[in-house]
C-alpha cells in the first residue's frame, strides 16, 4: 500500500466515522430501555441511542446538574414535573407544530404542564392510573370499587401500598372528597388518619417489583396505587390480576418527553421525540417490557393488536379519564410536608 | 541528599498513589458531604451555610431518630446471630474437615456470594412467602396448620442478612482458627481442661480478633444496607439508609440526606473505636 492510498483510506475513515458514531443520549425511565422501542429509530437515522435509566425527578435533575452541557439530548420526566425542569433550565423549547398533539386524547395534551409561558418544552408520551390492582380470584371485585373497603377489616394483612407518597396521598384525598389539586398544608392533616389506617390494614409498603412479586406469588391480594402498569406485564402468566378505578376516582399518572437544554444535536433529539409520540413509537412504548401504559396518541389504536388493547382496556378510557385526576403538584414546602407524613406512616 | 532523606522520598513515592486515591475518593467527598449537611433547603434550592437545622431535626423528630434505633436493633441481632452460627461452622471446617477438603468446604460456604445481592433477596421472598418453599414443606409435613407470616417482617430481614453475613464471618473466623497452633489446646488438656474449658478459656480468647473483625465488617455492611429491609422487610421497619434514600428520590433534600449519612458514619466510627482493641485485619 502506498503512502497516498494510506492517507486516502485514513481520510475516508475520518469522513465516515462521525456519521457511524453519531449517538443520542437519553435520560429515561425503564420502559424506554426495551430494545424493540429504539431499534427502528436507530435503523432509520443510523444512530446509536444511549439510554440511562433514573428514578425520581430529583435524581434525574441531579444527573443533569452534574453533566456538561451537551452530554444529554433527551429527557423523560414525570409530566407534573416539567415546570420544575424548565425552572431549573434543563429543558429546551420544542416547536409545538412539529408534534402530533391533535391526535392525542384531549386530556393528555396537558398544555398546562408541558408549556411554560406559552412555550412548549415537552410532550406527553404515556399515561396510566394509580388506583387499585387486585387478584380477582382472592377478593370480591365489587369491594374494589370502594376505597373505604380497604380499611373495613375485611382485607387486613392482604394489602400492599405502592411506596410513592404522591399517588397514594392523592388517592386517599379523593377518598376524603378532596380533589388532588386542592391538597394543601391545611388539608394534608385530614389525610393522616386514613393513611395510618391504611398502613395498619396493610402487609407491606413496596416498590414496583416487590409489589408485583407479592401480587404474583399471592403474598398480598391488593395493591393500593397499582394499575395497568403493574398487572399488564403479568397478564400472560397471571390473568387473575385486574385493576379498577373506585367510585371515589383514581389518579392519572403521565410521563412527558423533551429535548435537554444545551443538546448539541437538538434536531436529532426532536426527531427522537417525534418518533416516540408517533403511533409506531407509541405502540412499542405502551407495551414495553418494563411496564405497560396507555399511549398519549389516540391513533396508536390503529397499530396495537386487539389483545394489547384489551389488556390496556382501550375501550374504557373515556370513562377512566373522566373519573381520574392528575397527580398532586406540590410546591417544595408541601412536598416536604407530604414526605414527612409518609415517613411518619412508615414508622407506624 | 542523605540516605535517610532518599528513603523518606521513596517511601512517600510508594505511599502517594494510595494517599491520592484516599483523598480523592474518600476525604474530599466526605468533606463535601459534611459541608452539605450544614446547608439548608430554600424551596428546591440548596443554600450553603452553617445551619445545624438538619441535625436538630434528626434528633428532635421521633420518626427520623427511630430509624437509627431500628437500624441498630436489626444490626445487633444480625451480628450476634451470625457470629453464633458462623463460629461452629468455621470450627467444623477448620478442625473436623480433612485439610484436602477444607478448600472445597470454604468454596461451598461462599457460594452464595456469587449471586447478585438483589437477586438473592428476591429469591428469599420465594422461599419464605406464604406459598413459598418453607411454608409448603412445613404444611406438607403437617408441622403447621396455616402458613407462617414471615415475609414483610423483621424476621425476614434478619434471615436475609444472616444468610449473607454468616459466609463473611465464617471466612474471618476460619482464618484465625487455622493459624492457631494445636499445642495450645494440647497443653490445656494436659493440665486437665475439658473440651468446653479448652474452647472457652483457650480457643475463644485467641480467636477473638477474627470474631471481632468479622463482627465489625458485618456491623458496617448491615447498618448501611437498605435493599434487604426494603425487599424482605416489606418496608415495615424504616431503617436509616432507607430514610436517606427517601430524601433523594423525588424531593432531592441533599442537606438532610447528608446529615443522616454523617450520623451513619459517626455510628460506624463509634463501632470501630469500640472494637479497635481486638481488630486484627492482618489476620484476614
Amino acid at each position: 500500500m502506498t503512502l497516498r492510498s494510506l492517507a486516502c483510506s485514513a481520510l475516508a475513515l475520518l469522513a465516515v466515522t462521525p456519521a457511524q458514531a453519531q449517538e443520542l443520549n437519553a435520560l429515561v425511565w425503564c420502559d424506554h430501555s426495551d430494545p424493540a422501542l429504539v431499534a427502528p429509530f436507530e435503523a432509520k437515522f443510523g444512530v446509536k441511542v444511549n439510554l440511562k435509566e433514573y428514578e425520581g425527578t430529583a435524581a434525574g435533575l441531579t444527573i443533569l446538574d452534574q453533566s456538561q452541557p451537551g452530554d444529554w439530548d433527551v429527557l423523560v420526566i414525570d409530566a407534573v414535573d416539567v415546570g420544575r425542569a424548565v425552572e431549573a433550565g434543563k429543558l429546551a423549547p420544542i416547536p409545538a407544530e412539529a408534534l402530533p398533539t391533535a391526535d392525542f386524547f384531549p386530556e393528555l395534551v396537558m398544555a398546562e404542564n408541558n408549556t411554560v409561558d406559552g412555550v412548549t418544552y415537552a410532550v406527553t408520551e404515556k399515561f396510566g392510573y394509580n388506583t387499585i390492582a387486585y387478584d380477582k380470584t382472592k377478593v370480591d371485585p365489587a369491594d374494589m370499587t370502594d376505597l373505604a373497603m380497604l380499611t373495613s377489616g375485611k382485607y387486613d394483612g392482604r394489602i400492599a401500598i405502592y411506596d410513592y407518597y404522591l399517588p397514594v396521598l392523592g388517592l386517599l384525598a379523593m377518598g376524603q372528597g378532596i380533589a388532588t389539586a386542592d391538597i394543601t398544608a391545611d388539608t394534608l392533616g385530614s389525610l393522616k388518619a386514613p393513611l395510618f389506617a391504611l398502613k395498619k390494614a396493610s402487609k407491606q409498603v413496596s416498590d414496583v417489583v416487590s409489589a408485583q412479586t407479592a401480587l404474583a406469588t399471592g403474598e398480598v391480594d391488593i395493591m393500593v396505587g397499582g394499575g395497568e402498569w403493574v398487572t399488564a406485564v403479568l397478564a400472560a402468566d397471571n390473568p387473575n390480576l385486574d385493576w379498577t378505578i373506585p367510585k371515589q376516582g383514581g389518579l392519572r399518572w403521565a410521563q412527558s418527553i423533551g429535548v435537554v437544554a444545551g443538546s448539541t444535536q437538538p434536531d436529532l433529539a426532536l426527531e427522537f421525540v417525534k418518533y416516540i409520540v408517533s403511533p409506531e413509537g407509541q405502540a412499542k412504548l405502551a407495551t414495553s417490557a418494563c411496564y405497560w401504559g396507555m399511549p398519549a396518541n389516540a391513533r396508536t389504536g390503529e397499530v396495537l393488536t386487539p389483545d394489547q388493547k384489551a389488556v390496556l382496556r382501550w375501550d374504557e378510557q373515556a370513562d377512566f379519564l373522566a373519573r381520574a385526576q392528575l397527580y398532586p403538584i406540590p410546591d417544595a414546602a408541601l412536598d416536604t410536608a407530604m414526605q414527612d407524613l409518609w415517613t411518619e406512616m412508615l414508622q407506624q | 541528599m542523605s540516605l535517610a532523606a532518599r528513603d523518606r522520598r521513596v517511601g512517600w513515592g510508594l505511599v502517594a498513589p494510595a494517599l491520592i486515591w484516599t483523598c480523592a475518593f474518600f476525604a474530599v467527598p466526605f468533606a463535601a458531604m459534611l459541608a452539605l449537611s450544614f446547608a439548608r433547603m430554600e424551596g428546591r434550592a440548596v443554600v450553603p451555610g452553617l445551619d445545624p437545622g438538619n441535625y436538630v431535626r434528626f434528633f428532635s423528630e421521633w420518626a427520623l431518630f427511630k430509624a437509627l434505633l431500628t437500624s441498630l436493633e436489626i444490626t445487633l441481632v444480625v451480628t450476634v446471630v451470625s457470629v453464633m452460627l458462623a463460629y461452629p461452622l468455621a470450627a467444623i471446617i477448620a478442625f473436623r474437615v480433612p485439610p484436602r477438603w477444607q478448600r472445597l468446604a470454604l468454596l461451598l460456604a461462599v457460594l452464595p456470594f456469587w449471586t447478585s445481592y438483589v437477586v438473592r433477596s428476591y429469591a428469599w421472598l420465594l422461599v419464605l412467602g406464604q406459598n413459598g418453599v418453607l411454608n409448603k414443606a412445613l404444611l406438607g409435613a403437617g408441622l403447621i396448620a396455616a402458613p407462617l407470616e414471615i415475609v414483610a417482617t423483621r424476621t425476614a430481614t434478619v434471615i436475609g442478612f444472616v444468610h449473607f453475613f454468616v459466609m463473611l464471618l465464617t471466612l474471618t473466623i476460619y482464618a484465625n482458627l487455622v493459624q492457631l497452633s494445636p499445642n495450645y489446646a494440647r497443653a490445656a488438656r494436659d493440665l486437665g481442661a475439658g473440651g468446653v474449658q479448652v474452647l472457652w478459656f483457650v480457643i475463644l480468647p485467641l480467636t477473638l480478633p477474627g470474631v471481632v473483625t468479622g463482627a465489625f465488617l458485618t456491623f458496617v455492611l448491615c447498618i448501611g444496607d437498605y435493599i434487604t429491609p426494603q425487599i424482605l422487610g416489606g418496608n415495615n421497619d424504616l431503617t436509616l439508609p432507607q430514610l436517606i434514600m427517601l430524601q433523594l428520590g423525588r424531593s432531592g433534600n441533599f442537606p438532610l440526606a447528608s446529615a443522616l449519612s454523617v450520623v451513619l458514619m459517626v455510628v460506624v466510627t463509634v463501632a470501630y473505636a469500640g472494637s479497635a482493641r481486638w481488630l486484627r485485619l492482618d489476620r484476614l
